[in-house]
């Protein structure tokens, strides 16, 4: 734009922002790569690059983890945190979104706590409470334990959605005749779809990979993927390092492919405040 | 709305309506599925592990667990290893964020970059922990490339101890950081900044200037926001951490109270500690904002 009267100085800058980028770039990488080398090497010590490549890993990871069995769990927990978080939060949302009432901002205070304590803080006593009640270690329980920093999220992602429609719209509706759950179906839902989407994928993309709540509540039975996981590298040196990795490839992809699809519907850069993008 | 009694039509305002002034309809009321969970999975517990807290396991004063926690330093000792970790992780996040969101903005295909740079969000801190075990092991790419290269004569010990978890931490939050940074960057009208352009401002003038001033307060959310998961580092300090000494954060002396003690009383206390040392910097933090200027940051009208 102004490339040829820009001072030393600021090339000079913008090219060691540059340079950092492209450094933890090229140390990301590097990181995923030996993961994912190892994963398919077959002895690797002290080297550039292993011995020789093979697949055996994974289906030695797949059956010595029971992949399986977590992997149908992992996709019950989601699945259900999913569906449940935006069936409670976003009716929610449209409520604070659209109304006044008194003891809203006691409401908004409620839904931010969870999302400012710390996981472990909350996560320990609930875990306590769950175990109390015969929850503990359910896949009832991770659901529940999961929904705690899932549902305030919905909400608090869905509220700037809702604001944004024009609430003359559900007016025309009721005008026409329209009861609240048919404005609900055929006005509100087509509309708000993307940004339900939008806040689901995150909280999908949150649930697979929400350590600390799963590990405390979860039982043998009942271990998401990334617990799964953490057990495996802590109980390390039993089982051959390269299942571990294999194991760490799948957990990997899963997140990936579903943070892919949710970039592909949300602009990250639009997340607090609308991007208002100059075109001089 | 069903739930008022039959309505009076021929005298004044019927309960309904009433209600419905003061904004309570039935719209109102689908917040309460909302509420309930809130209260029933995370108020609930809460309030219940604080009154656990103060009822020790073994008996006796009701300020026993707190007592214990901090005279012994094994545990007391936890709240500033935490610390000496979350917060130089937090402000080195911000400090890269920063720089790099601004040149984002500039860029016509930001979302390979912002993709590629948001990457670590799906490895999760034990798949980070686990590469950097390798990548900065003593056989690993990172210390191999820096001896082939001669910058080193010996491995780095960075992994299983306090350098290991920092770098971890870093890797592992910098996404979120960065797209809270970058939103907010994103937020502000360039047509401030290309005002104070033509009036003739530095690049480092106009940031200080103009960009600084409108940022701080999202910076300060985005402080807090990325504070509370460094804060909670539970998987990083013991994979590639040193849990029985420098990385002994607290939220291990907590688990390691509630699942390998069964002492829950005492586990609670030292998640309520750790609670409270959140709440205090969180509380620090949105505190100094309200000093800062607060206002309209998308479109400057007047």
């Amino acid at each position: 734009m102004f490339a040829a009267r820009t001072p030393l100085s600021t090339r000079l800058w913008v090219a060691g922002v540059w340079l950092f980028v492209a450094f933890f770039v090229v140390n990301l990488f590097g990181l995923i790569g030996s993961v994912l080398t190892s994963s398919f090497a077959t002895r690797w010590l002290g080297t550039w690059l292993p011995a020789g490549f093979t697949t055996k890993w994974y289906f030695a990871a797949w059956d010595e983890f029971q992949l399986g069995d977590v992997l149908w769990v992992t996709f019950q927990v989601v699945g259900s945190v999913v569906a449940l978080s935006g069936l409670v939060g976003v009716p929610a949302a449209y409520a604070l979104a659209r109304r006044e009432f008194p003891a809203k901002k006691a409401v908004m205070l409620l839904l931010l706590l969870p999302l400012l304590v710390p996981p472990v803080t909350y996560g320990i006593p609930l875990a306590t409470v769950l175990y109390k009640s015969g929850l503990g270690g359910s896949l009832a329980g991770v659901i529940l334990a999961n929904l705690v920093p899932t549902v305030p999220f919905v909400v608090l992602v869905m509220i700037p959605f809702i604001e944004q429609i024009d609430p003359r719209i559900e007016a025309a509706a009721r005008v026409f005749g329209a009861s609240t759950p048919k404005v609900f179906v055929y006005v509100l839902v087509p509309i708000l779809l993307p940004g339900v989407l939008a806040a689901l994928l995150l909280v999908l993309v949150r649930t697979i990979a929400m350590f600390e709540l799963t590990f405390l509540v979860a039982g043998p039975g009942s271990q998401t993927l990334v617990v799964a996981l953490y057990y495996a590298v802590f109980a390390a040196g039993v089982r051959a390092v390269q299942s571990i990795d294999a194991m760490a490839v799948i957990y990997m992809i899963t997140t990936l492919v579903w943070l892919i699809i949710a970039l592909r519907f949300v602009n990250p850069t639009q997340i607090v405040a609308r991007a208002k993008r100059s075109n001089t | 709305m069903s739930a008022a009694p039959s309505a009076r039509r021929t005298e004044g305002p019927t309960l309904t309506q009433k209600l419905r002034a003061r904004g309570l309809d039935g719209v109102t009321l689908l917040v309460l599925p909302c509420v309930v969970v809130a209260v029933a999975l995370f108020v609930y517990p809460f309030l219940y592990g604080l009154w656990l807290s103060f009822h020790p396991k073994a008996g006796g004063d009701a300020l026993t667990n707190y007592e214990r926690f901090f005279s012994d330093p094994f545990l007391s000792k936890t709240i500033w290893t935490t610390l000496r970790l979350a917060l130089p992780v937090t402000l080195l996040n911000l400090l890269i964020a920063v720089p790099i969101a601004f040149r984002v903005r500039l860029m016509k295909h930001q979302r390979l970059l912002t993709t590629i740079l948001v990457l670590p969000i799906t490895l999760g801190t034990v798949l980070i922990a686990e590469g950097m075990l390798f990548y900065f092991g003593p056989q690993g790419w990172f210390t191999r490339s820096l001896m082939w290269l001669g910058v080193l004569s010996h491995p780095l010990h960075i992994v299983h101890g306090y350098w290991g978890v920092f770098l971890s931490l870093v890797i592992a939050i910098f996404p979120f950081t960065f797209l809270l940074t970058l939103s907010y960057v994103t937020g502000i009208d360039p047509s401030l900044e290309q005002a104070a352009a033509t009036l003739g401002a530095s690049p480092a003038a106009r940031f200080r200037e103009v960009y600084l001033p409108l940022l701080l307060p999202g910076l300060a959310i985005t402080f807090c926001l990325s504070f509370v998961q460094a804060f909670s580092v539970l998987p990083s300090a013991v994979l590639v951490g040193d849990p029985a000494n420098t990385t002994r954060v607290i939220s291990i002396a907590a688990y390691q109270a509630a699942f390998e003690e069964y002492d829950y009383s005492l586990a609670s206390a030292i998640a309520m500690i750790m609670g409270a040392v959140q709440l205090v910097v969180v509380v620090v933090i949105l505190g100094g904002r309200t000093l800062l200027y607060r206002g309209p940051v998308a479109a400057a009208k007047g």
